[in-house]
Formats: structure tokens, sequence, C-alpha cells
């Protein structure tokens, strides 16, 4: 069985407006696909609608499986146990993603409760453990709140947050996009280990083709909810076939080139 | 110079120097790119250029001479801004021909049929349709947003224009559009830039100048195809190797 397989995906909006149209993928254990395509592609609400998250009002048809649980339609009582133990989702904006109110510790310790049923000081310890998987040593950080902390850890935080279910499917939507470049590079090199490392799947979502080529050597482009293009990158770099696609690269290619030679 | 920092140094009220003894100016027609990561002091020096701040040491120069209350209205209508979100900059509440006329309102420089036909004029110079003046900021992409932002910000002719990361918000088809605007800009009207990036191609794109900026102090300056090409500096290397790069075609 496939861990990820999405067949004829369809998510509409309030008043009917597709943004989402006719999208089919597969993506097995261990494996990574990058989703690539600019602002209202259809990416996120992609992303969402395999967690079974689509906001109100938009309505998802075709079929999503995750684990062998259709997700299209599904109740919330199949969907729940899928969350975290077999999908977890890191968001671009971590000052959103994590709770204000919450001290970075206790926010981790959740669901490494509920998933672990660790308590006391073992709980301590996963806490402790988990944040210096992603390189946040300093003790501080299980004690402050998110504003208290740098961009670049308030989002290792929610990677870890992510991480703590020992999920095998991460989603990945722009998490580096609200990033500094050299915050950037570390975030990319920190989820590649920590994907290779547990042996996970990943979806990773981008509207940067350097990053996504980082990250993953598949990718499916996407523009106007379709997608126009599905390839390895070195294919869809090389010789893309869609006119979309064929711009998306130019001009990655002509920023690229703006930096002058390697 | 237009304007220029000599030996600023800023302090916050209560303890931390975010500048210290920073000296950067930009000349007529001139492109100056400003990099540097989160927390390097780019925003404050932003700041302190279109005079919201005052520095703590130093001084600012406007034409050689510090800014007065006297040369604030020339000041304004020699130098403007483009922010970097699109979405906050834009006054939702008011259309865009309002939008685009508000420097030549508040500067007193032009009313009525005048105005109108600076707007038109400006609006066009960025691509944006003339039936576009009676619609409101959310009818537009964030392309077209910052496009608009810019319109505003040249409306009234300014001498230098500073741009804090005003493609970073941007896809990157987007990016490019903005960019080559803004080239086009300074070609055709002699505008000079000054821009805040932490994106090194953005700043290659446009700028022939390039400051870098850590930690409050300015590290290393040049032309830009140099800091590029043999950085002095170990953390304009590790600015540099940061961009994420395509494969090799």
């Amino acid at each position: 069985m496939t861990l990820l397989s999405v067949s004829s995906l369809g998510v509409t909006a309030p008043g009917g407006r597709a943004l989402v149209s006719d999208l089919s993928f597969d993506l097995a254990a261990g494996k990574r696909l990058g989703l690539i395509g600019e602002s209202g592609s259809g990416k996120s609400v992609t992303s969402l609608a395999v967690t079974g998250l689509l906001g109100a009002g938009l309505v998802a048809t075709g079929s999503v499986l995750l684990d062998g649980v259709q997700v299209v339609g599904g109740a919330e009582r199949r969907l729940v146990p899928l969350r975290g133990r077999v999908a977890s989702v890191v968001f671009q904006e971590p000052l959103t993603a994590l709770d204000p109110l919450m001290r970075i510790g206790k926010q981790l310790a959740e669901p490494l409760a509920r998933h672990r049923a660790l308590r006391g000081a073992a709980l301590r310890v996963a806490v402790s453990e988990a944040l210096a998987e992603v390189s946040l040593d300093d003790a501080r950080i299980a004690r402050a709140y998110p504003h208290e902390i740098s961009g670049g850890q308030r989002q290792r935080a929610a990677i870890a947050i992510a991480l703590s279910s020992r999920p095998q499917l991460l989603i990945a939507d722009e998490p580096t996009t609200a990033l500094d470049v050299t915050v950037q590079a570390q975030i990319v090199s920190l989820l590649d280990n920590l994907v290779e490392a547990r042996g996970m799947a990943l979806l990773f979502i981008s509207h940067d083709l350097a990053v996504v080529s980082a990250m993953t050597n598949d990718l499916i482009v996407m523009s106007a909810g379709v997608a126009v293009e599905r390839g390895t990158v070195a294919e869809v770099l090389s010789a893309p076939k869609d006119p979309y696609t064929a711009q998306l690269v130019r001009s990655a290619r002509d920023l690229d080139a703006m930096l002058g030679e390697r | 110079m237009i304007l220029e920092l000599r030996n600023v140094s800023y302090r916050y009220r209560k303890g931390a120097l975010a500048l210290e003894d920073v000296s950067i100016g930009v000349g007529e027609g001139q492109s100056v790119g400003l990099v540097g990561e989160s927390g390097s002091g780019k925003s404050t020096i932003v700041r302190l250029m279109l005079a919201l701040a005052k520095p703590t040491a130093g001084e600012v120069l406007f034409d050689g001479e510090p800014i007065t209350p006297a040369t604030m209205r020339r000041f304004r209508a020699s130098v403007q801004t483009v922010f970097q979100d699109p979405y906050s900059s834009l006054d939702p509440r008011q259309n865009i021909e309002s939008i685009v006329a508000e420097p030549l309102r508040s500067l007193g420089i032009a009313k009525g049929s005048e105005a109108r036909a600076m707007v038109a004029a400006s609006l066009a110079s960025v691509g944006i349709a003339a039936d576009s003046l009676a619609r409101y900021p959310h009818a537009f992409s964030g392309g077209q947003r910052q496009r608009i932002a810019i319109a505003r910000a040249t409306v009234c002719h300014p001498r230098l224009l500073l741009a804090d990361e005003p493609v970073s918000a941007l896809d990157v088809t987007t990016r490019i559009q903005v960019i080559d605007l803004l080239a086009e800009l300074r070609e055709s009207a002699g505008l000079a830039i000054l821009m805040v990036s932490h994106d090194l191609s953005a700043v290659a794109a446009l700028c022939d100048e390039t400051v870098v900026l850590n930690s409050g102090r300015v590290v290393e300056s040049g032309t830009t195809s140099t800091i590029l090409a043999a950085p002095r500096e170990e953390y304009t290397r590790q600015l540099v190797a940061a961009v994420p790069r395509l494969p090799a075609p």
C-alpha cells in the first residue's frame, strides 16, 4: 500500500471556483516529492486537503488515501489518528503556527505526551532531546515564548513539534520562505538530514526551484490548480515542456545568473 | 551625495547598540544594495535615512546638510520609499488613484487635473492599466500591488528611492518583473536607488554597489561584482554561499 495516494483530487472554493483540479500523485514510504508553483497555484490547498484540514467552505472531491484511509469526506474521528502519527505539517510562518501564549517546551511536550505516552522526568528528557535534534541546545529555549526567540529558532521548534509524533510523512509547506537566506540554508540542511535519518517520506512545497532542487529529485509543477508538468528536477530544468514551467525555469535561471559563476 | 549617513551609531533607548559607526551614502543616479540578515541593522538604517529616527551619534545628511523642518518638505519630495509587504503598505480603504496621489497631496505638489495627469503617467510607467484608478488594493495581486506602491513612490519624481526588501514577498517570476521595472525607472528617470535586501540575487540584478552589514557594522563594501566574485570577509562568503542555487544546466 502506498503511503499517500492522491487521485483526481479537486478542491473548490465557496461559489464554485476550482482551486485544484484533477490532481493525482503517489508518494511511497521514504520517498520525496516537490510541489512547486506560485501564489494561488493550489499547492498549499493540496497540502491541507491531504491532511483533511481544508478550511470551512472548501470542498474536496476525488480521493486521498493516506495510509489506506480515505481522507476526502472522511469522518473527523477517522482522520484524527492520521494527524501526527502518519503525517505532520511544517507551515510557512512559525510565528502563526506556534501558540504565542505557550512556552516552547510545553508546546513540544503536548504531542510527546500524547503520542509517546511520556510523563514527568521522562517527558522532560524527551523535550530536551527533541530540541537538541533540531540543534536547539540552549536550555532557555524550552522556557521561552515564541516571540522571545528568532525566526530560525521558531521554525526549528515547529519542526521539532512536527516530528515529535514520529510521522511517516512530513509535509513542509514553504518552510523557509519567511527566513533569511543563511537561516534558510540551515533549515534546508536540517530537514534534509532529519528526513534521511528517519526514513520519512517528504512532500516539499515551495515556489523556489533552487530550494526544491536541494530537497527532492521528483517534482510536480502546479499552475492555477492544475499539475502542468512532472518529472525529475533535471528533466524539468533542462527541457520544460509546459510554457508556464518554461517561464518559471527562465526566471529562476535569470536570478541565478545574476550571482555569476560558481 | 543625495543622502548620506556619516559615522552613524544608533542605540535603542534601553540598551542595545543597533548600529555602530556606519557610513553609507547614495549619490545622484547611483544604485546601492544594503545586504545583511535579520537583526543586522538594515531597517534601522532605513528609518534613519527617512528621518523617522535620529541617530545617537553621527550625522544624516541630505544634499550635504542636516535635515531640518525647513528642508523636510524638499527632502520628502526627493526621497521616497517602497516597503516589503505590498499587502500592508497600501490602505485597503482608498482607491488606487487616491493612494498614488497621496504624496502629491501631502507635499502640496499638485492637485486637480494636474495631479490626475501625474497619477495616470506614474501608473502607466509601472504598467498598471488606466482603468484601475477606481479599484481598491484587494483587487490586485502581490506583484501588481508592488507596482502600485512603486507608482506612489515615484509620482512626485523623487531623486532617490529607498526600497526595503521590495521583492522578498514576491514569487520568482514576479520578482524578476519588479526588478526589471526598477532598473527601467533607474535608466529612464535617472532615479538613484538604495535597495535593502537579504537576497543577494536581487541586489546583484539591480545594484552597482553593495554594502554588507553584520550586527550593526559595515563589514564590507564595494562593487557588487567584486563582492560576489571575491568577497574579502568570511561573513560575506557565508552570505553568498547560502543563496540557493539551481543545479548547473
